[in-house]
């Protein structure tokens, strides 16, 4: 079994959504997370990242606000799941309430052992 | 109370007190001088009340007599040193006078306790200690409570002594530091101790009982003292309250298992859902989330016998939560059957097949669930294959009780 890192990608990341709607997403993502951890397969449920409040620092002190400025998709959390291949781990993905978002996207990446 | 009733009341009651108030004045290298003079005291109570009758204050007679052979112990001791190895085995600041009084009996208990439940003793051990301590449980009981033979119990608590010894435990309360990381030891003991008595497979439903409201009167125990009356310890107890509630409906009059969904809710004790109640409310009180929080959620959803879309939402909330922290088999098939109430058998099944446990007759039991009605021929399929699994009378039963409903 290898670990693999699912990154969420969203677009539009700051939108604003009702109190209702992020209480449906969060127990969608419960759902979710609840059925890997059920087959041990959770390594870590990560963290969500937010959209506020967040810089970019470039070479020669350049530091701007937000991930923003020049492209809208941003990193909106990560998970990490124990998988036997990459389609297994993006087989676990396909599951994620993030893919309700037309743009979003969840990039599947193998942690490097050494 | 009758005189044959009284006497296993306070064998129990009080041999755990004077084992941890000799046991704190000795030393924990003395544990077992400890214990053997416990004994002795209730082998001499024994004797003398069979034909003289029960004293007037059977406790105080018990304290008195402890407290003689204690301090006649120490004279042959210091005696035996005296004279042949010339110096104190046990210094007189280590021997006083044996401290009886309800506020000792208390912290000697919890110190013993903390003691007891240290980290370089197998769990099995730790129980096993505790049950012949704290709990004045003999050897016959605690060998029937784990379903083995008087010897390994002999040999598992001999060993846990020896550990004591050399890692030199001391019997106190550790300091402010060290009390979160021992208190998370204890914390499991006490639960695991809670479900020895709760989901064995020993027949005897009084020793079972008794092995629940042990584990609930120590856990009690952490609550009445403030450093150790923390978040978790309320969540554990509120846990085994609601747990304990069901005791009397979960058993037909010919001992067999009633499975939940068949329990009469009316045998469900009232004043232990309440007590249950009350602790997790004061678990609340924090931001604390242990999995004793989100077990004892779990378990008061389950004092409401009404299946209500909420009930079950909730229930699989909480499991989730629970994985997430944690992983079980047991919580993972659990969570399956609350997915199965909140989002239909066919959804449930997709998930189960997943889990793959297929050593586990539970498993196998749940698959068959989730078929029923949909599919019984791969109902019955399951329920063979779980049957074939199953090592328990009562496991094998429950199997062939669902089979037959098919």
């Amino acid at each position: 079994m290898d670990e693999f890192l699912l990154i969420f990608r969203h677009q539009d990341g700051g939108k604003l959504v009702s109190p209702e709607q992020m209480q449906i997403w969060m127990q969608q993502t419960m759902d979710w997370l609840g059925g890997i951890a059920a087959q041990n397969k959770l390594v870590s449920n990560g963290m969500g990242l937010s959209f506020d409040d967040s810089r970019v620092v470039r070479p020669n002190n350049i530091v701007t606000n937000g991930p923003y400025t020049e492209t809208k998709e941003a990193i909106g959390g990560f998970v990490v799941v124990r998988a036997e291949s990459a389609d297994e781990a993006a087989e676990m993905a396909k599951g994620s309430p993030v893919l309700q978002g037309p743009d979003n996207s969840i990039e599947v990446r193998k942690v490097a052992r050494h | 109370m009758e005189q044959q009733d009284l006497i296993p009341h306070l064998f129990r009651t009080e041999f755990s007190k004077i084992a941890a108030v000799l046991c704190k004045s000795f030393g924990i290298e003395h544990i077992e001088t400890a214990e053997d003079i416990t004994s002795e005291t209730f082998l001499a109570a024994f004797e003398s009340w069979t034909y003289k009758g029960i004293p007037p204050n059977p406790a105080a007679w018990l304290y008195a007599t402890a407290r003689n052979k204690a301090v006649n112990h120490f004279k042959r001791e210091r005696n035996f040193h005296d004279k042949i190895a010339g110096e104190l085995a046990y210094t007189s600041g280590s021997f006083q006078e044996i401290d009886l009084s309800e506020q000792n009996i208390t912290d000697s208990q919890l110190q013993m306790l903390f003691a007891i439940c240290h980290p370089s003793i197998p769990a099995e051990a730790q129980i096993g200690l505790a049950l012949r301590i704290l709990c004045g449980f003999g050897i016959d009981e605690i060998a029937d409570a784990f379903l083995t033979g008087k010897e390994t119990i002999n040999k598992r608590l001999f060993r846990a002594r020896e550990k004591l010894r050399l890692e030199k435990v001391e019997i106190e309360m550790p300091s402010g530091a060290e009390i979160d990381r021992r208190l998370e030891t204890v914390l499991t003991t006490l639960y695991l101790f809670f479900n020895e008595g709760y989901y064995s497979a020993v027949e005897d439903s009084v020793l079972r009982k008794d092995l629940c409201l042990e584990a609930m009167r120590l856990t009690h125990l952490l609550i009445e003292n403030e450093q150790t009356n923390q978040l978790q310890v309320n969540a554990l107890l509120a846990l085994m309250c609601f747990q304990a509630s069901r005791f009397e409906a979960r058993k037909d009059e010919k001992g067999e298992l009633i499975l939940y969904d068949d329990q009469d809710e009316n045998l469900w004790n009232k004043e232990l859902i309440m007590k249950g109640s009350f602790y997790l409310h004061e678990a609340s009180k924090g931001t604390q989330l242990s999995r004793y929080h989100l077990e004892a959620g779990i378990a008061y959803w389950y004092t409401i016998k009404a299946d209500t879309p909420k009930k079950w939402e909730s229930i699989l909330m909480l499991y989730n939560q629970l994985l997430i922290q944690e992983y079980s088999p047991v919580a993972a098939l659990n969570r399956t059957y609350a997915l199965a109430k909140v989002k239909g058998k066919p959804a449930a099944i997709a998930e189960a097949e997943k889990l793959a446990l297929t050593d586990n007759h539970f498993y196998f039991t749940l698959l068959g669930e989730l078929y029923t009605d949909l599919d019984n021929q791969r109902a019955k399929e399951h329920f063979e294959k779980a049957l074939s699994l199953a090592k328990t009378g009562t496991d094998k039963q429950t199997i062939r009780r669902k089979m037959d409903g098919l």
